[in-house]
């Protein structure tokens, strides 16, 4: 009886999978991001995944594949950090799940549990060639969530995610200040707040292993169950800095705490290069065209480049925006950042590098995804040219071997 | 007689070489974008006291002897641009006391030492609409300026032949204007309290003239209904905020009821009425935004209505609405209509020379013809690309931007110190240093 199941299950494979994930691409140009590209390049995708990527001339397309074609084409996009499937478009009280402003500190809110497969921004991008998000709550609160890596389809979250615990994200300065009693109002205060709960996740770390093997459990706590994650290294902490002093601040916690840091949004992070570069941590600089100001006002456009030519881990990202655009196109913030940092020496290769291989790296999912080569997700994007050139449409784009979207946008 | 004639013009000539030692500069090899014409390579640009004083291909320009010559060869050079929309140097308007307020002048308001006026011309904008916010059915009135390098308000501000402050009236319809009393709570109310002003104004443009200049028989003054007369003698125009495709024809109905002289804003869901606005006649301002919504009423908004409107024959601009968009890169919104089948032409125009006539400054700006005002930009490579940088912006025949200063590079990229206003010591100093 098993094995007439098991038959069926090999039998229904190879009547579906051949229509539906057997895939050749070919591109007059390739940017593999693994190695120089490829000129009349071909990738084959087989059962989802990437099966060769080769000169035209060496790779047979077998029979049965379907076969596509384009000028350019690049890894699927990777958005490094964005609020697409929390924020929605329409910008009302009902598509607004990226912020709870009811606590301080919320590191139990999961972005598994706000996230909308079918938020129409969602498909915008994905028409664009992202494939992959690292999305989730928002900067606006000392610690206000998790986030979540999804791929760009599916009709449910269940469909797109393929990380579901990703990050914790914490924001500094600014934007995580009121007044009030629970709230910090100044900077000092924020960082005792932050400082003194991830103390208590030290202590109830501490005392889980202590407990180890001993049966007693005692009583769950989510807050500091996620944040126990953080402390002990298995989950980054995602902190939104943009002042100098903020990001020196991020700086000091990580290293009194020993947490993964990823720093984010980073608007002032040009003044201590050197220091970031000594710390080894990755940078997730905000969109190039966020606007200039609050305290983004000192924001330069070509930071993502100044950080590249520094050796440090950098990605771009869509970040969150509270009007218009509901969400920026991570394919744009590159190509600004390309345009005005070619003088700092950033190339193409590297400005895609920021929205596909550095980015896949950072939020830690480059065995899957951000490059092409064997064995990684067929997630690729196709351009009928310069793909960061503003009139140049993307015309195909691909999740493990799927054709998610055709047409010319 | 002959003798006095004869020095007359020895005068004269010494006159124009001392004036052209000074003031002539001609501007060569570049490829020479005049947007009224079709693109000139290896063009001559003759500027003359702040004026264009010729533009042509080289060998069919007379450079003028002594003239100062700057070889741009391998650029580009195109009209200052124009946005027909912005919000640079804090122009608002209207406060929370009530929905009509077409009293108010964003002349009183800006701040003309903003750093958004730098960053402005860095991105090649030379000439402004400035525009108070769309939270009031009628907002204020706006004002037209240059970017020029100014120390108050009057140095950017555009006057007519007159004297008169140039600007429009700005007005808004939709959500924005919609909130708690004294403001509408809805479309049909926010209607009625418009048209109701209006006919306040008509009644009393005819009192105007039924006193014949009577100071006895003159209405009493009323700032906003002087304005809103202006509006009716199509002196002043309006500038609508709009958005869903019944507000934009509610827009055009008071404005056949009236009529005033409209430029539609925004204008979200024109694609869903391009023949309506054709037949009223209307110009459209765009805005290009990089996704859809953002709010419920700008759900439907498409990159397409600039090409739908340019097929129908609808004058169309772009506007930054910086800080929605910013001024830095205001030439990528014309390659965004690009990308969805706008013309290299239009393309061009809505930058440019559609931007001046919305103002009614065409006669003045806009474009590279003998005459106009020497507002400029000379840029590193084709407009429409991503990678062309602004490389220098020019005003009446003055230098206000130059991306090769580390000062203007800062304002052009971003970094240390350009979120600040401009610091004080920068309005009588121009690009290059010399005290003005």
């Amino acid at each position: 009886m098993i094995r007439l199941d098991r038959a069926l299950v090999v039998l229904a494979a190879l009547i579906v999978l051949p229509a539906q994930a057997q895939l050749a691409v070919r591109g007059r140009m390739v940017h593999t991001l693994d190695g120089p590209p490829i000129q009349n390049g071909v990738v084959l995708c087989r059962d989802g995944k990437i099966s060769r990527v080769g000169p035209a001339d060496r790779v047979r397309i077998p029979a049965g594949y379907r076969v596509l074609e384009a000028e350019v084409v690049t890894p699927g996009l990777v958005d490094a950090h964005s609020v697409v499937g929390l924020a929605g478009w329409l910008n009302i009280g009902h598509d607004q799940d990226q912020l709870e402003t009811s606590q301080v500190m919320a590191p139990e809110l999961r972005a598994i549990d706000a996230y909308n497969a079918r938020e129409p921004l969602i498909e915008w991008i994905r028409g664009f060639g992202v494939t992959t998000i690292h999305t989730g709550h928002a900067p606006g609160e000392l610690i206000s969530g998790q986030t979540l890596i999804a791929k760009t389809r599916g009709t449910t979250m269940e469909q797109a995610v393929i990380v579901p615990e990703a990050m914790v994200v914490a924001t500094l300065g600014d934007s995580s200040l009121r007044s009030g009693k629970e709230a910090p109002g100044t900077r000092a205060k924020q960082v005792a707040m932050l400082r003194a709960k991830l103390i208590k996740a030290q202590e109830a770390l501490a005392k889980k292993r202590s407990r180890r093997g001993k049966g007693d459990k005692g009583g769950r706590k989510l807050d500091l169950e996620v944040l126990m994650h953080v402390v002990d290294g298995k989950r980054p902490l995602l902190i939104t800095a943009n002042r100098l002093q903020d990001i020196m601040t991020a700086l000091r916690l990580r290293e009194e705490f020993g947490f993964r840091l990823v720093l984010d949004g980073a608007a002032e992070v040009y003044e201590v290069l050197p220091e970031i570069r000594r710390a080894g941590v990755p940078v997730i600089v905000h969109p190039t065209m966020a606007r200039a100001h609050g305290e983004r006002e000192n924001l330069s456009m070509t930071t993502a480049a100044k950080l590249v030519e520094a050796g440090i881990p950098t990605a771009l990202q869509a970040g969150y925006e509270s009007y218009v655009p509901k969400t920026r196109v991570v394919l744009f913030e590159a190509a600004v950042a390309l345009a005005l940092g070619r003088d700092e020496g950033l190339d193409f290769e590297e400005a895609l590098g920021l929205i596909t291989r550095d980015a896949a790296e950072i939020i830690g999912v480059g065995d899957r995804v951000g490059t092409l080569e064997r064995g990684k997700d067929a997630d690729l994007a196709l351009y009928d040219g310069d793909p960061f050139e503003t009139t140049t449409h993307c015309i195909a784009t691909v999740i493990e071997g799927e054709i998610v979207f055709e047409g010319q946008r | 007689m002959r003798v006095f004639l004869f020095a007359l013009v020895v005068a004269a000539v010494g006159l124009t070489v001392t004036f052209a030692q000074r003031s002539v500069q001609v501007f060569t090899g570049a490829t020479v974008i005049p947007v009224s014409g079709p693109a000139i390579p290896n063009g001559v640009l003759v500027v003359e006291n702040g004026r264009i004083a010729a533009v042509g291909p080289a060998g069919s320009v007379r450079v003028p002897r002594g003239a100062d010559v700057t070889d741009l060869s391998g650029l580009v050079v195109m009209p200052g641009m124009i946005c027909t929309h912005s919000h640079v140097a804090q122009p608002w308007g209207g406060d929370s006391s009530g929905p009509l307020q077409p009293e108010v002048r964003a002349l009183d308001a800006v701040n003309v030492r903003a750093a958004s006026v730098q960053k402005a011309q860095a991105g090649g904008i030379t000439t402004a609409n400035l525009m108070p916010g769309s939270g009031h059915l009628m907002g204020g009135q706006t004002l037209y300026v240059k970017f020029r390098d100014g120390k108050t308000v009057d140095d950017l501000a555009l006057r007519g032949a007159d004297g008169r402050v140039l600007g429009g009236l700005k007005m808004a319809n939709g959500t924005n204007p919609q909130k708690a009393k004294p403001y509408p709570g809805t479309r049909a109310k926010s209607a009625a309290l418009v048209r109701q002003r209006f006919i306040e104004a008509q009644e009393y443009r005819d009192k105007l003239a039924n006193a014949a200049g009577d100071p006895e028989k003159k209405p009493a003054r009323d700032l906003g209904l002087e304005a809103l007369v202006e509006v009716l003698d199509g002196r002043r125009v309006i500038h609508h905020h709009t958005h869903r495709h019944d507000d934009i024809l509610t827009v055009l109905r008071l404005s056949e009821e009236f009529g005033f002289r409209v430029v539609l804003h925004h204008v979200s869901e024109a694609w869903k009425v391009v023949d309506e606005i054709k037949a009223a006649g209307a110009a459209c301002s765009l805005i290009a935004i990089d996704s859809p919504g953002g709010k419920l009423e700008a759900r439907d908004i498409k990159w397409e209505n600039a090409p739908l409107l340019e097929k129908a024959g609808v004058d169309i601009a772009f506007h930054t609405d910086d800080p929605i968009n910013d001024s830095r890169l205001f030439l990528r919104s014309a390659a965004q209509g690009m990308r969805v089948g706008l013309s290299r032409q239009a393309a061009l125009e809505s930058l440019t020379l559609a931007g001046a006539r919305m103002l009614d400054l065409d006669d003045r700006v806009g474009s590279l013809e003998v005459g106009k005002d020497a507002d400029f930009v000379v840029l590193d490579g084709d407009p429409l690309s991503i990678y062309t940088k602004v490389l220098q912006t020019w005003i009446d025949g003055e230098l206000v931007f130059d991306r090769s200063l580390p000062e203007d590079k800062k304002w052009a990229e971003g970094g240390w110190g350009a979120g600040s206003d401009n610091h004080a010591h920068h309005c009588c100093l121009g690009p290059t240093g010399r005290l003005r």
